[in-house]
C-alpha cells in the first residue's frame, strides 16, 4: 500500500449512523452496508486527510494492545476493491 | 412492535405524469390525477415518519418527477430528514438550471432510464423523442459529480442491443446499470404478448451479461433481474411482502409494491389518514401476505420459503385471479402451466403492436386500445 495515501469515502457513499440500531452504515446508491463497531471506527477516520500508518496510530490509542497494525491496512485495501474508499 | 422488520426504503412516487408513454410502465393502469397529488408538505412530513422508522433511501420517482415544479424543495426536505435520496428520471426536462437545484437540495444520485441503445428505437418504445435529452441529462449529472445509475427495462424490442446498451451507459459515464426484464402487471400485462422475448433472446443476452460483469466486476456495476417467465423460479418480490420498502403513491396511497394499486380488496392506507408507522405496523394492507404464515401449499412446506416468500403476490393475481397463490412463475406452483403457454407458445413473429401507456378511461376493458396521449404539460 502506498504510504502516502489518505483514503476517503468515495463521492457517492456516505457514513451513516442508523437511527434504529446506532450502528454505522456505508450507504450509496441502491444499497446499504451494515458495518461492525470496528470497521465503523476504521472508516471514520477515513477522511482523505489522514494516512494509513496515521489511521493506525489513532486505532491503537485508543485500542492498545489490539491487532490494529496487522488488520487495518488489509481492511481498508479490502473496502477500496470494493470501490468505498478511494 | 417486536419481531416486525423496518423498512429501508422509501418509493416516493411524486406524479403519474410523464412525457413519455412506455408500454410497460409500472405505474398503474388508472394514473392519479394531478390534482390529487401530494403537495411538499405532505411528502416532508412523509418523509420525516419514513425516518423515523428506520428508511435509509428514499427514491424520487414518478412518472416523470421532473414535473412536479417543486422538485427541488421536495428533495431538499428528504435530504434534511437524512434520507439517501435518489432521482429516478426519464431525463426530458432536467435542465442545467434543474440539476443545479437539484445539487443545491442536497440530492445523492441520479437513476436514468433509456429504452434502447439506438436513439430511433430508444424513442420509439418510449413513445417520442426523448434520447437527446436523455444525453444531455447523464452528461449534467455525470458532471455535477453525482452518482448516475442506467435503468433499462429489457424485452423482445431490445434484448438483442444488450451488448450495445451496456456500452451506451460505460459511454454516458454510469457506475451502475440495471437490466430489468420486464415485470408483466398493468401497462406490461396488456402488452405482454408484443413484449415478451423468445427464449432463444435471453439464451443469446446470457454470455454477453457474462462477459460484461467479467470485464466491469469492481468498477461498473451490472443488475440483471430475471425474467422469471423463463426461470422457473418466482423472485422475492420487494424482498418480501411488507418486509424492506414501502411505496407511496402521488395522492398518498401506501401500498408495499408499486404493482399492488391492482390487487382487489387490498384496500390500502393513505399517508393523508394515517401515520406511516400505523401504515407499516398495523394496517391490513402491509399484513396482508407479510412473514411465510399465510403461504399457502406447495410454499409452506418449501425450503425456499423464507428466500422467495412464494414469489410475487401480484403477479400470482395477474395470472390466477388470486394474490393468495403461489407465484405461476415457479415450476412447482400448480398453476405453472399458465405461465409455460405463454412462453412457448412458439410464436416467433411479434404479434400485436404496443399499447402506449396514456390516459385510459376507468372501467376500460383490458385490450382497449389508447394511444397518442400527449403530454399533460410542456416541460424543460
Amino acid at each position: 500500500m502506498e504510504t502516502d495515501w489518505r483514503p476517503a469515502l468515495a463521492p457517492a457513499v456516505l457514513l451513516r449512523r442508523d437511527g434504529v440500531t446506532g450502528a454505522d452504515l456505508l450507504v450509496m446508491p441502491e444499497r446499504v452496508v451494515v458495518l461492525n463497531e470496528q470497521a465503523g471506527a476504521v472508516l471514520r477516520l477515513c477522511d482523505g486527510a489522514s494516512t494509513v500508518t496515521q489511521i493506525v496510530d489513532r486505532l491503537l490509542a485508543d485500542h492498545p494492545g489490539a491487532p490494529v497494525a496487522e488488520e487495518v491496512p488489509v481492511f481498508i485495501d479490502r473496502v477500496r476493491g470494493e470501490g468505498w474508499v478511494r | 412492535m417486536t419481531g416486525l422488520p423496518r423498512p429501508w426504503a422509501l418509493l416516493a412516487e411524486l406524479t403519474h405524469a410523464c412525457p413519455l408513454r412506455c408500454p410497460y410502465c409500472s405505474n398503474p393502469v388508472e394514473l392519479v390525477r394531478r390534482s390529487a397529488e401530494l403537495t411538499a408538505a405532505d411528502w416532508a412530513r412523509v418523509f420525516g415518519e419514513a425516518a423515523g422508522l428506520g428508511v435509509v433511501h428514499t427514491h424520487l420517482s414518478g412518472g416523470e418527477p421532473l414535473l412536479r415544479p417543486d422538485l427541488a424543495e421536495i428533495t431538499a426536505s428528504a435530504v434534511r430528514t437524512g434520507l439517501y435520496t435518489q432521482l429516478v428520471t426519464s431525463g426530458v426536462g432536467l435542465t442545467e438550471t434543474r440539476m443545479a437545484e437539484l445539487l443545491d437540495a442536497g440530492l445523492h444520485s441520479v437513476q436514468l432510464s433509456v429504452q434502447d441503445a439506438d436513439p430511433v428505437s430508444s424513442d420509439r418504445i418510449g413513445g417520442r423523442r426523448s434520447f437527446p435529452a436523455k444525453e444531455r441529462a447523464a452528461r449534467l449529472v455525470v458532471e455535477s459529480g453525482l452518482p448516475l445509475g442506467l435503468n433499462v427495462v429489457l424485452h423482445r424490442h431490445n434484448l438483442d442491443s444488450l451488448d450495445e446498451i451496456i456500452a451506451l451507459g460505460l459511454s454516458w459515464g454510469v457506475s451502475r446499470i440495471e437490466l430489468a426484464n420486464t415485470q408483466y402487471y398493468g401497462w406490461a400485462q396488456l402488452n405482454r404478448a408484443a413484449l415478451l422475448p423468445t427464449r432463444e433472446q435471453l439464451a443469446r443476452a446470457e454470455p454477453t451479461l457474462r462477459r460484461w460483469r467479467d470485464r466491469l466486476a469492481g468498477s461498473v456495476e451490472v443488475i440483471w433481474v430475471v425474467p422469471d417467465y423463463f426461470e422457473g423460479i418466482p423472485k422475492p418480490c420487494m424482498g418480501g411482502w411488507g418486509s424492506l420498502s414501502i411505496t407511496v403513491g402521488p395522492d398518498g396511497t401506501a401500498l408495499p409494491c408499486p404493482a399492488a394499486y391492482a390487487l382487489p380488496g387490498l384496500d390500502p392506507p393513505s399517508v393523508r389518514d394515517r401515520p406511516l408507522a400505523w401504515i407499516w405496523e398495523s394496517s391490513p394492507a402491509f399484513n396482508a401476505y407479510r412473514g411465510t404464515a399465510w403461504l399457502p401449499e406447495p410454499c409452506a412446506g418449501c425450503p425456499r420459503r423464507e428466500i422467495d416468500f412464494g414469489g410475487c403476490r401480484c403477479q400470482a393475481f395477474a395470472i390466477t385471479g388470486d394474490a393468495g397463490r403461489t407465484d405461476p412463475a415457479c415450476a412447482l406452483s400448480p398453476d405453472h402451466h399458465l405461465i409455460k403457454e405463454l412462453t412457448e407458445g412458439g410464436d416467433p413473429a411479434a404479434p400485436a403492436e404496443l399499447v402506449y401507456r396514456g390516459p385510459r378511461r376507468r372501467r376500460g376493458a383490458v385490450g382497449e386500445v389508447m394511444v397518442s396521449a400527449p403530454p399533460e404539460q410542456p416541460i424543460g
